[in-house]
């Protein structure tokens, strides 16, 4: 029964990854770039996910890691002219030593002051995009080149401006981190990260060193941000001071409620979903951000486990 | 200008800054301290009372500039503390006040008072002219009276807080609350009535400040945002929850950012006390003036 369970939930997160591949042979035209965008903000939500969901640490500055990863990808490629590949594994590694600075410090504090202190960082962070405006173009932004944006890899190349090339890098950065997610959730890791966020006193007890552990947590999301900064900079060539304002970092936050905070896929849905309401609203009015505030208040009152988590609840208790 | 008039002239500017940031602070501060509820929709607040200010100010046109400035002044923190009455009845006292789940609702209700004024205000800023024209002549520059009335204006409510919540019932129900909110009801105060008046209230110190600044400011859907920031530093500088200490950190703070604002870059200002704050909430979570407890 268990191993047929576990079967089953496999198939399931197969089945999305393939729906999801299969999706841009269907896709009209005006929906294949905005997939592709929400499969990278997808990315986003699933490492939120990973530090709210799983830990229960709730940040109010994963905008400051998205954009981490934007702007190392995207300075180095318009200031230094690095390859696309060598931009890329740059922001990986600045994104682990924000992560590792930024966790050493804010994991100090708990609660309240977590969400606050974290809010601040973001906040210098998004500042300084805008003090240093000579190199960041602040609210303007960098408009990468299109010769900046080929690589090559085993010896083909590729051109990140090609629409169909972005969306499989894109679908295959988010099926790399669904499977990620999905190993970290089934993991002693993620059990542990999933102890501490029911009783963080209690695991401490039992012998775990739980300050290590949530900083394992800040890191590998942190990280998995910067990531898809760097992707989404890499993909659209375009990098602003707007993605290092709160508003994205509350993004990320909405996604993961809705969808389901703790589970693979939930963060995913939410994306999805938030992104098509977003986009149906903003035909009508400008004030698109209305919904964002009414879903927020409906989720956190009346629907606080999201439609995922609902879900399991209810009917699937397997879902990881 | 000579640095000394200069020095005068940033102080003066720092001044009334301070004098808006320790109202707007007094609010939150206040929120945080008896309810210990983090009040992130505070700035919207703010927005709405400016935006009240404008309204009045345009219905009755710059004849009436004076009545219609003392309408607001009477009609904007009516306005949003009613708004606040009811955003605390129906959400926040749902949600059981507890801290995660209040702070994602407040982001909640920012977007919604934020979009709102959008779409009924417009994404323009709009100006309202000060309710009396009165300059005062320093022998190296003339100063703008309204700014002094501001700063007046602050401290009269400043000093009419400390004395309700210093020596009156309703400041000691308050303080109560604030020390131990089981051991106040077990006393028969009404905790739940007490809660919502003092969420109000915050509101209208932000509603208020607003109408205050406004006439030097103008009216914006987004103006909400930096004062909010401002607030969250003044209200851990001096403390969380403590009264005393916000508004010192206040007039501190004001004082600071005006003068390194009128001498260096604000984004620089701004970034050196935000990373400052964050420091201090983590090595110093009592806040500056705050006292250990526990």
């Amino acid at each position: 029964m268990k191993t047929h369970r576990k079967l089953v939930s496999l198939y399931l997160h197969a089945a999305v990854i393939l729906g999801l591949f299969l999706a841009q042979f269907f896709l009209p035209d005006y929906l294949y770039l905005a997939v592709t965008r929400v499969m990278i903000l997808s990315v986003f939500a699933i490492a939120y996910n990973i530090l709210f969901g799983y830990t229960g640490l709730l940040s109010l500055g994963h905008a400051m890691f998205f954009s981490v990863g934007l702007y190392t990808a995207g300075l180095t490629v318009y200031h230094l002219e690095w390859s696309a590949a060598e931009a890329f594994v740059s922001s990986i590694g600045v994104g682990l030593i924000f992560s590792i600075l930024l966790g050493a410090v804010a994991l100090r504090t708990s609660g309240v002051a977590f969400m606050i202190v974290t809010l601040m960082f973001s906040q210098v962070f998004y500042l300084g995009t805008l003090y240093f405006t000579t190199y960041t173009r602040g609210d303007e932004g960098l408009v990468l080149s299109e010769g900046a944006r080929q690589f090559t890899f085993l010896f083909a190349s590729f051109d990140l401006s090609d629409p169909s090339v972005r969306y499989v890098v894109a679908w295959l950065l988010l099926s790399l981190s669904i499977i990620f997610c999905y190993v970290i959730a089934r993991s002693r890791l993620g059990r542990a990260l999933v102890a501490i966020r029911e009783n963080e006193t209690r695991t401490q007890m039992l012998g775990y060193n739980t300050f290590m552990l949530k900083l394992v947590a800040v890191i590998i999301s942190g990280t998995l941000s910067s990531i898809s900064g760097a992707a989404y900079v890499l993909l659209f060539a375009y990098a602003g001071s707007s993605f290092a304002t709160i508003q994205y970092s509350i993004d990320a936050l909405l996604y993961t409620l809705l969808g389901g905070a703790g589970t693979v896929l939930g963060p995913v849905l939410g994306a999805f979903l938030m992104f098509f309401m977003i986009d149906i609203t903003s035909e009508y009015t400008s004030a698109y951000l209305l919904i964002a505030g009414i879903i927020l208040v409906f989720l956190v009152m009346y629907f606080p486990r999201g439609i995922l988590g609902e879900v399991r609840h209810r009917w699937l208790q397997w879902l990881p | 200008m000579d640095f000394g008039p200069f020095l005068l002239l940033a102080s003066l500017e720092g001044l009334v800054q301070a004098a808006v940031l320790s109202l707007t602070a007094l609010g939150l501060c206040l929120t945080f301290g008896v309810m210990r509820v983090v009040n992130v929709s505070h700035g919207e607040f703010y927005m709405l009372g400016a935006v009240i200010a404008w309204w009045a100010a345009s219905i009755l046109g710059p004849k009436y500039a004076l009545s219609g400035y003392l309408i607001a002044l009477f009609l904007a923190p009516c306005i949003v503390g009613l708004l606040a009455l009811a955003s605390e009845r129906f959400v926040l006292r749902s949600l059981n006040y507890e801290p995660e789940a209040t702070i994602v609702a407040t982001i909640g209700i920012l977007y919604i008072i934020q979009q709102t004024v959008l779409m009924s205000f417009g994404p323009d800023a709009k100006p309202v002219n000060p309710p009396f024209y009165f300059r005062i002549d320093f022998p190296w520059f003339g100063y703008s009276g309204y700014k002094l009335f501001v700063i007046g204006a602050a401290i009269v409510v400043l000093s009419g807080t400390w004395y309700v919540l210093a020596r009156t019932r309703v400041g000691l129900i308050m303080r109560a609350t604030q020390l131990d909110r089981d051991m106040a009801q077990a006393f028969g105060i009404p905790i739940k009535r007490v809660y919502a008046y003092v969420f109000a209230a915050g509101a209208m110190y932000a509603a208020l400040a607003a109408v205050l600044i406004v006439p030097i400011r103008q009216a914006h859907y987004l103006m909400g945002a930096d004062p909010l920031l401002m607030s969250f530093i003044v209200v851990i500088i001096g403390g969380l929850g403590s009264v005393r200490g916000a508004i010192v950190a206040a007039v501190l703070i004001g004082m600071s950012d005006g003068i390194i604002s009128m001498f260096f870059s604000p984004t620089l200002a701004k970034m050196v006390s935000t990373l400052l704050v964050a420091l201090v909430l983590v090595f110093r979570p009592q806040g500056l003036f705050g006292v250990k407890t526990s």
